[in-house]
């Protein structure tokens, strides 16, 4: 299956389809998660209504996670297989994965203010957080440095499969040092431990955010396929005009 | 209604929380549609030329 649509052709035919269904999802997706999360939803007995600060947080931090975690699948089918579909995708991911890390810091501080006394604490998940924002910089920042296309893709692709242990430690953060951030509550073994009203409006939030994301990364896919496309023309037309420049005898 | 929206004295917390991201995701919706509205007119460019 996944081979299959590894062809470019057939992926173009099959992300012209679903870019629109995803469109549609997220925003029917957003809509009720809105409405659950300010009207369907009540104030948390300890948080109060800061608890609705969750149903943005808690959905972008799991966002700069999950896309990390594809960035770097992806760049591993790259790195092994050398396929160039998959080398874009985890190209198209970074971005968006970065903006999603950012929402996920400013948002968890405006929360932490209120709840906590502070903006920010050096403890292990926000740090490794911020590290994450600087391991999707530092893999945007190589890819634009180096002029070689292939060249950067492959160092880009070591780069963000060597990320994955901070994306360990991002995750287990909370159970291997005492931190000023609260435990799993959702992803966890034993089920989630939080009530289902405070459930529903976190994870349809959490799925709608999961399908803007696929729907940015099926969109981006789309655009650079055409990018590329004008890329190989310029430079042909580069080499043409070159060659005319030249004089017939200096034509070797 | 104001009871909404002062969110229990938390007004200064949440609504910046919200609408950063509101406007955050937005923006990379904005940025994708910009982008792929360039390479068109790119590749449009290009083609002409050529013709």
């Amino acid at each position: 299956m996944l081979s299959y649509f590894s062809n470019p052709q057939r992926f173009d035919g099959l992300a012209r389809r679903v870019i629109p269904v995803l469109g549609v999802l997220t925003l029917l997706l957003l809509a009720a998660g809105i409405w659950l999360a300010f009207f369907g939803s009540p104030p948390d007995y300890q948080q109060g209504e800061t608890i609705r600060i969750m149903y943005v947080h808690v959905p972008a931090a799991y966002m700069a996670m999950a896309l990390y975690l594809a960035m770097a699948i992806a760049s591993f089918v790259y790195f092994v297989w050398r396929h160039s579909l998959a080398d874009a995708a985890a190209e198209v991911m970074a971005p968006i994965g970065a903006v999603f890390t950012i929402l996920a810091l400013i948002t968890g501080s405006l929360w932490g203010k209120p709840m906590w006394g502070t903006w920010w604490e050096w403890d292990a998940r926000m740090t490794s957080v911020l590290v994450l924002l600087l391991v999707y910089l530092g893999y945007m920042a190589l890819r634009s440095a180096l002029e070689d296309a292939q060249q950067a893709a492959r160092a880009a692709a070591v780069l963000a499969m060597a990320g994955i242990v901070n994306l360990v430690i991002v995750k287990f953060s909370v159970d291997w040092w005492s931190s000023l951030h609260q435990p799993a509550s959702v992803i966890r073994l034993d089920g989630p431990t939080i009530h289902s009203s405070q459930l529903w409006p976190l994870g349809i939030m959490a799925l709608a955010y999961t399908m803007l994301a696929a729907f940015l990364v099926f969109y981006r896919l789309r655009s650079r396929t055409l990018i590329q496309k004008a890329r190989q023309l310029e430079r042909r037309k580069l080499r043409e005009a070159r060659q005319s420049q030249a004089e017939p005898g200096e034509l070797a | 209604m104001s009871e909404f929206w002062t969110m229990g004295g938390y007004a200064a917390f949440i609504w910046p929380a919200w609408g950063l991201s509101v406007l955050a995701l937005s923006g990379l919706v904005i940025f994708a549609l910009a982008e792929r509205r360039a390479a068109v007119e790119r590749l449009r460019r290009l083609e002409e030329d050529e013709a």
